[in-house]
């Protein structure tokens, strides 16, 4: 499953997860996945809804404990880390800083209460920052490069529209520049227009920041937009990987060829 | 004792034992939230049940007791509370500041300096600074455990984001020993500072959420603020209109339905200690002027 880097770059591999499972119950929502994430990497996984995406996400991001196996994580001094070996507060710590998570729902990831403004400078302040003009400015900038008129700092998220909410979202969660995001549908319940643009969004940033990148997606065209690497998922197994347009344009198993022509043409 | 019907203080010994073991773990660790099982009272959860039962627990017979209603001590909450210690423990009472050794106060820290030896006891309604930010009890209890304040810093941006300035002017949050962030209960901001370094024992308690915190003696208290934007203590524009203090923390009395309002004092013991050494102010009753204001 683990593909050879392409491109014989020697970087040390940022995420490796091992044989990770998770059964509730009877019920197994992900079995046997594993993969390697390098730094700049962005890697879509794809399936249909209920085929362990979401849950795999979970895992990675050590919100669930896996039933079998382990990810490991590069942390910022280089050593690679067992992720369920850590302590609650390193987790916590590198889960808002190293590390974003962007909801498919925004309200989830975003205090709808508080002003755009406090939402990009949180994660500043829970790592200590003390200068509300810095925080602003620095809040400010972040919404300029998301695309949000600046003069909307003082708005809360609630004001904001289903796109801007979720670019504001993108916006905290890049701030403290984390080096691996994680989208969860990250387009979802957008209608078109705004997808493309966010995905364009979305893509400059990844390829400014040299972020890497996994990406839970249903849509095939955001996976061939945003990412590098496709993963296809069924059944909570992954059936399928490789190269985007590899797998997109030459899909080996039946399954991918079944999603790939599932796509309604315009 | 006058009501020998009552255990002395009104709680049983089982009862203030168990209090005072929440006091002991409290004050060993400054600022953090001890759970206690907390009792019914023979009052409604609001009017001071967490106060009444810490008072209780720590109250001895040699004691003196003053309590104060924001800095008051003649609401009818504060001689409520002073009556029923009266009668169910016989102690002492007072409203003098400098005499009392223990002091249950609601929102105010008196004006006169407190002392090595005394016991202040705040009743507080809501212990959770972190509370309005973040519902989850569960979350919050992390929070405090792994010393992840930042959301707290969100509150005060907030303000300033709004006002210009940090607005928030009573429970204004601090830190304890440099560790727990704290609600200091519904005081006024300008209390804040002499939290910090106090030579009395400072016990809080809250009955219907069932916490009790402490700040032990000579404890740094900081309150929270940004480096451009520093904690500042509030000021008035005037002196009280009855003792003439500028240093003191005024209620504004509506005196006339014309808009006729003075300002004076909350603290009224250290109010009338100031008039009875001479202090005059605008509008007292000084021999060289009429009252303006019946």
């Amino acid at each position: 499953m683990v593909e050879p880097r392409s491109d014989g770059l020697e970087d040390p591999p940022l995420l490796v997860a091992e044989g990770l499972g998770k059964d509730y119950g009877r019920l197994t929502a992900c079995k046997d996945v594993s993969f390697v994430l390098y730094p700049g990497e962005v890697l879509a996984v794809v399936g249909e809804s209920g085929s362990g995406k979401s849950t795999l996400l979970q895992l990675l991001s050590a919100q669930l404990t896996p039933s079998a196996g382990r990810v490991s994580y590069r942390m910022r001094d280089g050593m690679l880390r067992d992720l369920a070996a850590l302590g609650e507060a390193e987790r916590r710590f590198l889960f808002r800083t190293d590390w974003g998570y962007v909801h498919q729902d925004p309200a989830q990831g975003l205090r709808m209460a508080v002003s755009a403004g406090a939402n990009v400078g949180e994660r500043l302040m829970a790592v200590g920052w003390n200068h509300y003009g810095r925080i602003r400015d620095t809040a400010s900038s972040w919404l300029q490069r998301v695309e949000i008129d600046t003069a909307r700092i003082d708005d809360a998220p609630r004001t904001y529209s289903g796109g801007m909410r979720q670019r504001l979202q993108i916006a905290r969660n890049l701030v403290t520049e984390p080096r691996l995001v994680l989208m969860d549908e990250p387009t979802g319940g957008l209608d078109v227009s705004v997808q493309a643009r966010l995905l364009d969004l979305m893509r400059n940033l990844v390829n400014e920041l040299g972020l890497a990148a996994v990406v839970v997606t249903h849509d095939l065209a955001v996976a061939r937009l945003l990412s590098h690497r496709v993963m296809v998922m069924k059944d909570g197994r992954v059936i399928e990987t490789g190269l985007t347009d590899q797998v997109l344009d030459d899909p080996r198993e039946p399954y991918t060829q079944l999603l790939v022509s599932s796509i309604l043409p315009v | 004792m006058n009501a020998p019907s009552y255990n002395f203080a009104y709680l049983d010994e089982q009862t203030k034992r168990m209090i005072r073991r929440a006091i002991l773990k409290a004050i060993a660790t400054p600022g953090y939230q001890v759970p206690f099982a907390s009792r019914e009272m023979p009052m409604p959860y609001g009017w001071g049940t967490g106060g009444v039962q810490v008072t209780a627990a720590i109250l001895g017979p040699d004691d003196v007791l003053k309590v104060i209603d924001q800095g008051s001590d003649d609401t009818t909450n504060a001689i409520s509370i002073r009556k029923f210690f009266g009668k169910t423990a016989g102690v002492a009472t007072t409203t003098s500041t400098a005499e009392a050794t223990v002091i249950q106060t609601r929102h105010r820290i008196p004006e006169a300096p407190l002392h090595g030896g005394q016991v202040l006891v705040y009743q507080v309604p809501i212990p959770e600074p972190l509370r309005f930010l973040e519902p989850r009890e569960t979350e919050t209890r992390r929070m405090h455990a792994l010393g992840e304040y930042g959301l707290m810093h969100v509150k005060l941006y907030e303000d300033i984001a709004r006002f210009g300035h940090i607005a928030t002017s009573y429970a204004y949050p601090v830190k304890v020993n440099a560790r727990y962030v704290m609600d200091p209960s519904p005081t006024p901001k300008f209390d804040n500072p002499k939290m910090d370094n106090c030579p009395a024992l400072q016990l809080f308690g809250a009955g219907r959420e069932k916490r009790i915190y402490a700040i032990p003696p000579h404890t740094n208290v900081v309150s929270l603020d940004f480096e451009d934007h520093p904690f500042a203590r509030y000021r008035f524009d005037a002196p009280c209109a009855l003792c003439g203090a500028g240093d003191s923390y005024l209620d504004e009395i509506v005196t006339d339905d014309k808009g006729g309002r003075m300002f004076v004092c909350s603290d009224t013991d250290y109010c009338e200690t100031r008039q009875a050494a001479g202090h005059r102010g605008s509008e007292s009753a000084a021999p060289h002027r009429e009252v303006a204001h019946g």
